[in-house]
């Protein structure tokens, strides 16, 4: 079975020729139809509910039918609360976030990218040794290592800084690996060649062919780092003492934990969270078209 | 081929990757693995004390190899993940044949719904369903049910866990049985084969190498368990302070500055996580070879 094996570009591919032409009757099929309704439920209700009890004063929260939304306008106080919230630190913390996820994300790209393309296309004195290394890092999860990290760069007293966030997801064995895949299978020795015949240095193929064939591989990879960034709570928490560095998860980590005996500002959370979880859904579900899952499913058996 | 002579810039392009692979992945690893072999002595004077780092041997991990409390959180991490994961392979794979099944209806609507939560991160999720379990706020009965239960808090952290990896999950099997060669499913159609005995006895297997690797993955994220858990905290008493291994390791180390034990029961679980995955891989390998004939 090699199918998903080369990468082909899965989920825009016609579907028409498969559909059954005789035979078959062209009544919808109830049974999966109900189970993914199901599962679509199972997924959006909660997010769905956030909206409802963001709509609901920190009295309403507690005292009105959970399922219910209130319409007494303490929908656009707890926004404008949180967005007030110890002057204007939440808007400071999603700021936070996309520093982190989009920086990082673009340079860990780079890097993997680079790296994918040299230990792809190139053999060169040592890069089967470093590409065995990277498989082997694949398997250690780095998250396990974010104490570890932390206790080093406090050497250097580098923690409590953007920095100290994003310097160690600048590397992803992972997206290095995949990166290496895709330019094997998409980037063809005689384009190279042809370009070399042409007076084309290496430097200017990378560049003007290389990169620009690995684009697909590298949107993907870029959205997955995103993510992978935007979600990390531990490597944060470990690194910051500031909450003026602060992420999204980080700090509204911090509002719902107790203070001092008081009972928390609960509408004001679910506010932060409806806030944080809208832009980042619509903008993942708007760039559907640039993932390449098929990278992934097929990636992984070579 | 285009691999032959010497070449400068390939070595420039793997250059950034390696020396931050040494700098944050090995070194800290490294560093760890030193740590841990130490402790720190306090020698009194008059003139105040001083602390040195000394050698401890295996004094860490015999601490950690000797304190229930360790082989506990192990255990609840272990219960965690065999509900978890199981369910996420299941579901997973459950909704991409419903995708991918004949006539299915809603199957974009429903795959995007799906494919939402990926985009929540877990401290989110975890927020959003504690008030979703939370008596005072529950919409799903949170006042007849003690969601924060000895029994029940193991479901309700596997769930946010659950729904955070479920869709991803589904898209990267869904995207593997796109991929699979349509005439053997026409064939078969042809010969009178219901959709479901499409579904399981001809696209399941061939999908079995990317069901192992989902599941693959199931297993690394079950062993790196710890926002859930300690973004439900506040609200769940039943969760302590050590109640999976890495967040023993975060407290040990800040909470009760003992970086030393902390870095043992590091490097204990990086090990132990590193053997799991193997395991799982070779355990994986020989089920699909055997599935393949």
């Amino acid at each position: 079975m090699t199918a998903t094996g080369t990468i082909t570009p899965g989920t825009a591919a016609p579907r028409a020729a498969v559909e059954p032409r005789r035979h078959t009757r062209r009544r919808a099929n109830t049974g999966p139809t109900v189970v993914l309704l199901i599962g679509a439920l199972y997924c959006v209700l909660p997010a769905l509910w956030i909206l409802v009890a963001a709509t609901k004063s920190n009295a309403e929260l507690f005292s009105t039918a959970p399922y219910l939304p209130s319409f007494h306008g303490a929908f656009w106080s707890n926004i404008s609360g949180v967005i007030r919230y110890n002057h204007g630190i939440f808007l400071r913390w999603a700021l936070n976030s996309v520093i982190y996820a989009v920086g990082g994300g673009i340079a860990s790209t780079a890097i993997a990218g680079a790296a994918g393309y040299a230990l792809g296309k190139y053999d060169f004195y040592g890069s089967r040794v470093i590409f065995r290394v990277i498989v082997a890092a694949v398997l250690l999860p780095q998250i396990l290592l974010a104490v570890p990290q932390y206790l080093l760069l406090a050497k250097f007293g580098l923690t409590n800084t953007y920095a100290s966030v994003i310097l160690p997801q600048l590397v992803s064995p992972f997206a290095i690996y995949l990166c290496k895949i895709y330019a094997e299978a998409s980037v063809p020795d005689e384009i190279m060649e042809a370009a070399r015949i042409d007076g084309s240095s290496e430097l200017r193929i990378f560049t003007s062919v290389g990169s620009r064939l690995m684009l697909p591989a590298l949107a993907t990879v870029l959205l997955l780092q995103f993510i992978g960034i935007w979600n990390n709570f531990l490597l944060p928490f470990v690194m910051l003492s500031s909450n003026s560095l602060y992420p999204l998860t980080l700090g509204l980590y911090g509002m719902i934990m107790p203070t001092g005996g008081q009972p928390n500002e609960y509408s004001l959370v679910v506010a932060g969270v409806f806030l944080s979880i809208v832009p980042l859904a619509a903008l993942f579900l708007s760039l559907q078209r640039f993932w390449r899952i098929d990278l992934i499913s097929g990636g992984l058996k070579a | 081929m285009a691999k032959r002579r010497p070449r400068l810039l390939p070595v420039l392009l793997v250059t950034p990757a390696l020396v931050l692979l040494v700098l944050f992945i090995a070194a800290p690893a490294g560093y760890a693995l030193y740590l841990s072999l130490m402790k720190v002595r306090v020698s009194g004077g008059l003139l105040g004390t001083t602390t040195t780092q000394v050698f401890a041997g295996a004094g860490n991990y015999v601490a950690t190899f000797t304190d229930p409390e360790f082989w506990h959180s192990l255990g609840r991490m272990l219960l965690v993940a065999v509900i978890g994961v199981p369910a996420t392979v299941i579901l997973a794979t459950l909704f991409a044949l419903c995708l991918d099944a004949n006539r299915a209806r809603l199957t974009t609507v429903t795959r995007l719904a799906i494919f939402l939560p990926y985009a929540v991160p877990g401290v989110i999720a975890s927020l959003l369903w504690g008030f979703l379990y939370l008596p005072a706020t529950s919409p799903i009965g949170g006042d007849a049910i003690n969601y924060f239960g000895g029994r029940t808090i193991f479901f309700t952290v596997a769930n946010v866990a659950v729904w955070g990896v479920v869709g991803f999950n589904t898209v990267v099997l869904y995207t593997a049985l796109r991929a699979l060669p349509r005439d053997t499913c026409e064939a078969a159609q042809i010969d009178g084969a219901s959709e479901a005995q499409i579904a399981l006895r001809i696209k399941l297997p061939l999908i079995a190498p990317a069901i192992a690797m989902i599941s693959l993955f199931s297993v690394i994220g079950a062993m790196q368990l710890f926002n859930e858990p300690t973004a439900l905290r506040p609200l769940a008493n039943a969760i302590t302070s050590t109640w999976v291994p890495l967040m023993r390791v975060y407290s040990d180390a800040f909470v009760n500055n003992d970086i030393y034990g902390g870095a043992a029961s590091a490097f204990t679980l990086l090990v132990m996580t590193v053997a799991a995955t193997v395991g799982v891989r070779v355990l994986a390998n020989r089920f699909v070879r055997r599935e393949r004939g």
